[in-house]
């Protein structure tokens, strides 16, 4: 690791004022996936602006309109143990990485980062959350851009994402044992107006819809709906794990399980 | 560079440490506490855990600055007052839960974590605990049988497959 300078700010005002100030600062949201990063060398900020100490940003709240607001710096475990109002995220929650790495990751640094085998993109996009930072407030639809690539500006934090809970929800991941990252990972979700269905750790761009399979559960929320409806393998990831073409029939196995799971 | 203070084992601690300076590092080469294993240094192994604040934690994976003003556990301070094994630590003796050792400090250390919370867990919860803290002696068997011991359950049934 190249040496860098670290800030712990105690306010949002005040991160973002340290990320403002120097080109080459970065914020440390828990670090799992950044750390690791900077000991391979492939980023080197002069300074990391810790968001750790920012109580304003963690902890998980309801909204006046039912939704669950989880601020930003919040950790996996924390979500596991503290969404119950919204068990399908408390889930997903719970499998993400190991109980180590649960304890120091956070739902911000996760969505930050966009890694294509991430769940908590599946879970924002799956469930039509909106992505507050300091700022703006941006949709889930709007915010995943491409693999690593979001809507974040430069120096842009995000301090909540607010989940719409939904009538039932379900998120099936197929684990690939040694990284413990999905290798697809599918979360599907009925509200009142419709199903969606966002799938994760197939696609070259990331985090996406499934358009066809939501219509098709839209008029009727069963495995069955999915039959004969297939995804193309030509533009999912394709490596040592699995090809394209088998990730894209685990799309509509793991689809099915999630809506038979679904609750 | 910058101080940082911390409570390691319930004894104040403090240095002065780069901004990447890890936690584990800070343990091993400055405060000589070596029970802390490094294994891989890319999060997956688990022989770093340590406590911080009561939460396991790979301390290769998190900076020692951050641990500023915590309450840091390591297997150091795992042994009982008098210097006997803690009750995990003599389970993981008793029922063969090492052969190298390199990763039982993490092992004892995750243990005493998931008994911390869940004092009677099922050894499918044992097993999925110890996701993030690999062994390549073991086969696991007996060190979960160790952990279900620990926790004062029968481990009778409990076969090495």
């Amino acid at each position: 690791m190249y040496n860098f300078d670290v800030v712990k700010p105690t306010r949002i005002a005040d991160a973002v004022k340290e990320l403002s100030d120097s080109t080459e600062s970065q914020p440390l949201g828990g670090g799992q996936t950044l750390i690791p990063t900077l000991k391979q060398r492939l980023a080197s900020p002069d300074k990391l602006v810790s968001l750790s100490g920012i109580d304003e940003m963690r902890g998980i709240c309801t909204g006046e309109d039912g939704s669950i607001c989880v601020g930003g710096a919040t950790n996996h475990a924390t979500v596991a143990a503290e969404a119950g109002g919204y068990p399908a995220l408390a889930a997903t929650a719970a499998h993400i990485g190991d109980p180590a790495v649960r304890n120091r990751g956070t739902i911000g640094g996760s969505l930050a980062n966009n890694d294509p085998s991430a769940c908590y993109p599946a879970a924002a996009l799956g469930s039509g959350a909106t992505i507050k930072t300091n700022t703006r407030e941006i949709a889930a639809d709007d915010y995943f851009q491409g693999m690593f690539a979001t809507a974040l500006d430069e120096g842009e934090i995000i301090t909540e994402v607010r989940f719409p809970v939904p009538e039932k929800a379900n998120y099936q991941k197929f684990v690939q044992p040694a990284s413990r990252f999905a290798l697809v990972g599918v979360f599907v979700s009925k509200y009142a107006d419709g199903v969606r269905v966002a799938i994760t750790g197939a696609s070259n761009d990331g985090v996406f819809r499934w358009t066809e399979a939501e219509a098709a559960l839209s008029s009727n929320f069963s495995a069955d709906a999915i039959d004969g409806l297939s995804l193309s393998g030509d533009d999912m990831i394709s490596d040592l794990h699995g090809t394209g073409e088998y990730r894209a029939h685990l799309c509509a196995v793991m689809t099915k399980r999630a809506v038979a799971a679904a609750a | 560079m910058a101080q940082v203070s911390m409570t390691v084992n319930g004894k104040a601690a403090s240095g002065e440490v780069e901004g990447r300076t890890l936690l584990s590092s800070f343990l091993r080469d400055q405060l000589m506490l070596t029970g802390t294993h490094v294994g891989c240094d890319t999060s997956q192994c688990g022989a770093c855990v340590v406590h911080v604040d009561g939460q396991a934690v790979k301390s290769c994976t998190m900076l020692a600055v951050e641990a500023e003003g915590a309450d840091v556990a390591t297997i150091e301070g795992q042994a009982n007052a008098d210097g006997s094994l803690n009750v995990i630590q003599q389970a993981f003796q008793d029922h063969h839960g090492l052969q190298c050792g390199f990763c039982t400090p993490g092992m004892v250390m995750s243990a005493a974590a998931l008994l911390k919370d869940n004092p009677k867990p099922t050894e499918t919860e044992v097993r999925e605990y110890l996701e993030g803290n690999i062994c390549r002696c073991t086969g696991y068997h007996n060190i979960v049988k160790a952990i279900m011991a620990a926790s004062g359950q029968d481990v009778s049934a409990i076969a090495a497959e």
